[in-house]
């Protein structure tokens, strides 16, 4: 069960897994996640977009960046090595429709959630320009498959090192600047880079759709550790979102509630894995 | 010589053993540790064997009550134990968090005539120390399965009730599939319920006995998501399913602050702590708070599981605070009391009105407001109303939210045609069955947030109509 079937390394610290998951492969729509677990009894659950799915292979695509604990232990797994335990697929899949002109913003490791969303507004007629941002060229996934999609694909890093030099919200403001304005924007990425997505757009009302990655435990809405504050009301991310009006998401808090275990998740060292004394 | 009633009157009841309040408080291990079989037969021998057993009226799924405490007294738990399989099928779960005293115990003649319900005949005590002493005596039987039907039943969600229809749906032949969201089968038994009060090992040995009796379950598969409803029954060939997902929608109190850090459900804190074991700091990778004061927000078992989890995971400082008085408090006593031994300090008639937050958005404390109880309100509760201008500050690093929980939507929303009603409980009627063909329901998804025997005793009627259904086909 939930075999890795492939495992690609996109850049020092992203890495790309093909799973067998033929239930989740089979059911699941863009913007949707997965929990895993890589041991049932002391391993945490944390949750992934489902980056791409092959339902006739029955397989699952993840994409993430080796931050911490657990996905740093899911980096070493290979190539024939089983996950303890994947669920999904959980969450409200995105809205898709032909919206006319959309511009998709991906920040870092939000590009993989973005992919999905991507393939599926194009399958519905969208226009859709890209804007892919990273520190540096290193950091910089999923190009070709983007470009290959895109109806226009801006690159801006940091740095410099390739492509634009600035950030994400310097091309967004000018595309929002012109006529006619985008009909809608996706942005997906570290919750700073959303915020100021957000900020960027408010002020030409372009409507600005963003997916929210915070803290979750079952991930069915049970336990309201992932609530977010959107519009002045409570609502549970992994049953209500990941996907919210960004005009209305209390980002200050959200934030402020990733940061929750900063303390521990630095003094954690697990013993949950054989091979990890 | 048999005893008069006069002389079972007279015999003290006898006490729980439990461990000791300044010890338990850094640990999780149990905290009643169960009757010696000597304190069992004398316990036993406090039975006036009642004609009428009003005990019995008491219990949701009717125990003969008299009839296993009779074989306690005669020495044979065996029997004892078989009596109460009858009607339960968790007694070792039951005869720990049953409200006994609002139930069996209520009507006891024993704690009428000596005008304390505390002075009641021990069952739940009772029940737990013949269960414990099958499963310790590897006594514990599985029960015979009928030849297979090759008719295939679907439960959804693995608390009691799920648990229940399994057993019962299984013996009779039939092929049965759990499907389970979590990780580890259970339900709040596992979830919910700390070690210290159900040992996670009693609800392991049911599962066991069922998985030994041939059901098959699957884990980490979410009914709505992984598959739904309709797909079980329309394309993956069930005939029969039942839903006993319970009530895990935390309900929070729409105040002020509350999606502070450090803000959290019980649900969230208590899941952290019993089935992701955060409370194994050596091991488990999912984090929980470090907290050093602490308030709990309500005044059911949640609240006071939630409490006393606070405490073990080392708070300095756990308050209570609920808005009625003690009188009004629907967890059971003994769990006010065990509470009350742990240092947990109790605030009544008080009520937060905001959560405070300090400079980085972290909880820094709760503004509360006193209360006093007005006239009865359509519980027949008195309605707490609060006195204005009464304000004042608990200093607080973490707030938990235990006000209760409402139904999962998940099922709702992912079937057409399964009736609810306005609090989003799916419609049942007395033998589970719901509003779609073949699909029956149980346990707190219909009851609301109910109680373990509650769930068990619905369960065992679905699993009745479900296989006299079954039987017809
Ligand atoms: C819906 C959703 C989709 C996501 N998709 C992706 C993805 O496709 N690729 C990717 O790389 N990351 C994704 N994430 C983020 C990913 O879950 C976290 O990076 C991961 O949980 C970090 O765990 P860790 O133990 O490795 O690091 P830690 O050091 O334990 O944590 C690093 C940070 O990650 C966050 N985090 C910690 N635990 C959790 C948890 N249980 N749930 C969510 N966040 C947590 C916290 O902000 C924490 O400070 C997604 C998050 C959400 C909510
Ligand atoms: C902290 C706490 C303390 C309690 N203390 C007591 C007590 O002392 N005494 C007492 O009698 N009662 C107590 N209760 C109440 C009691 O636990 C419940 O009434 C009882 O567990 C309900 O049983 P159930 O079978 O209906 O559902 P649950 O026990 O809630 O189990 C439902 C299961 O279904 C799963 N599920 C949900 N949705 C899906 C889905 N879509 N697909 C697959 N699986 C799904 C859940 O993960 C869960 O495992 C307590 C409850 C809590 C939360
Ligand atoms: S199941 Fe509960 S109510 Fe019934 S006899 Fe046992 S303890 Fe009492
Ligand atoms: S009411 Fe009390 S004394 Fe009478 S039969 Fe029941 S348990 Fe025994
Ligand atoms: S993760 Fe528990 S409610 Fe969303
Ligand atoms: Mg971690």
């Amino acid at each position: 069960m939930n075999r890795i079937l492939e495992k690609k390394q996109l850049s020092e610290t992203v890495f790309q897994m093909q799973i067998d998951a033929p239930l989740i492969a089979r059911e699941r729509r863009a913007g949707q996640f997965i929990i895993l677990q890589l041991c049932e009894d002391y391993g945490e659950r944390i949750p992934l977009t489902i980056a791409d799915a092959d339902a006739d292979a029955g397989t699952i695509t993840i994409i993430f960046q080796a931050v911490g604990d657990t996905t740093k232990k899911l980096a070493q797994l290979n190539a024939g090595d089983d996950i303890a335990a994947l669920v999904g697929p959980l969450g409200t899949p995105t809205h898709i429709e032909n919206f006319g002109r959309v511009v998709c913003v991906g920040g870092g490791i939000g590009v993989a959630p973005l992919h999905p969303i991507v393939q599926a507004l194009k399958a519905a007629g969208n226009h859709v320009t890209i804007i892919m941002g990273a520190r540096n060229k290193e950091l910089m996934i999923l190009e070709e498959e983007m470009r290959a999609m895109a109806d226009e694909l801006i690159v801006c890093t940091d740095d410099g090192s390739y492509g634009r030099k600035c950030l994400v919200t310097e091309p967004l403001k000018e595309l929002c600047e012109q006529d006619p304005r985008p009909n809608l924007v996706v942005a997906v990425g570290p919750p700073i880079m959303m915020k100021f997505c957000v900020e960027t757009t408010r002020p030409y009302e372009v409507p600005t759709q963003v997916s929210l990655n915070t803290i979750m435990v079952d991930g069915t809405g049970m336990c309201g550790g992932c609530r977010v504050t959107v519009g002045g009301e409570t609502k549970f991310v992994c049953v209500d979102g990941p996907e919210f009006d960004g005009h209305l998401v209390d980002f200050d808090n959200m934030i402020n509630r990733l940061g929750s275990y900063k303390k521990q998740e630095e003094a954690h060292k697990c013993r949950c894995m054989p091979d990890n004394p | 010589e048999p005893l008069t009633p006069k002389d079972r009157m007279a015999i003290p009841m006898q006490e729980m053993p439990s461990q000791d309040p300044m010890v338990r408080r850094s640990n999780m291990e149990e905290v009643a540790i169960g009757y010696t079989p000597a304190q069992a037969r004398i316990e036993a021998e406090r039975c006036l064997q009642c004609k009428t057993a009003p005990c019995v009226k008491g219990c949701p799924v009717s125990i003969n009550i008299p009839g296993f405490i009779k074989a306690i007294a005669e020495g044979d738990n065996k029997k004892a134990v078989d009596v109460i399989k009858e009607s339960s099928l968790l007694p070792a779960v039951c005869g720990r968090v049953c409200p006994q005293e609002a139930q069996c115990q209520a009507p006891c003649t024993v704690g009428k005539a000596l005008k304390s319900v505390d002075q009641a005949v021990s069952i739940g005590r009772l029940e737990r120390f013949v269960a414990d002493w099958e499963r310790e005596q590897g006594l514990v039987e599985k029960p015979t399965v009928k030849p297979a039907t090759g008719k295939k039943v679907g439960i959804i969600g693995t608390g009691p009730a799920g648990l229940t229809v399994a057993a019962d749906v299984r013996r009779e032949g039939h092929d049965v599939v759990l499907f389970e969201a979590f990780h580890k089968p259970g339900g709040v038994m596992v979830y919910g319920i700390p070690e210290f009060r159900l040992p996670k090992a009693i609800v392991q040995k049911e599962i066991d006995t069922l998985l030994a009796m041939g059901c098959e379950l699957r884990t980490n598969f979410v009914i709505g998501r992984t598959r739904k409803i309709t797909d079980l029954l329309e394309q993956d060939g069930f005939d029969a399913l039942f839903i006993g997902t319970g009530a895990g929608l935390p309900r929070f109190m729409n105040i002020e602050g509350e999606n502070l850090v450090g803000v959290y459900s019980a649900n969230e804190y208590l899941t952290r702590s019993n089935l992701m074991r955060a409370y194994d700091k050596e091991r488990a990778q999912t984090p929980i708070f470090e907290s050093e004061k602490v308030a709990v927000l309500g005044g059911g078992n949640v609240a006071m599981d939630a409490a006393r989890t606070a405490v073990r995971l080392g708070a300095k400082e756990v308050h209570l605070i609920y808005r009625r008085t003690e009188a009004e408090m629907p967890a059971r006593v003994e769990e006010i009391a065990h509470a009350k031994e742990e240092g947990v300090i109790f605030h009544f008639l008080e009520n937060p009105k905001r959560i405070l937050s300090d400079e980085k958005g972290w909880v820094s404390g709760v503004e509360c407001l006193r209360y006093e109880l007005g006239e009865p309100d359509d519980s027949g509760r008195r309605r707490p109303i609060a006195i204005e201008g009464s304000e004042f500050e608990i200093d607080l690093d973490t707030v938990i939210v235990a006000i209760g929980n409402d139904s999962n939507p998940l099922i709702r929303q992912t079937t057409p045609g399964l009736d609810t009603n306005k609090w989003g409980n799916i419609v049942a009627d007395e033998n589970g069955k719901t509003s779609l063909s073949r699909v029956f329901a149980g346990g707190d998804i219909v009851l609301g947030a109910a109680t373990v025997i509650l769930a068990m005793g619905e369960g065992r009627k679905a699993a009745k109509a479900m296989n006299e259904m079954l039987a017809k086909d």
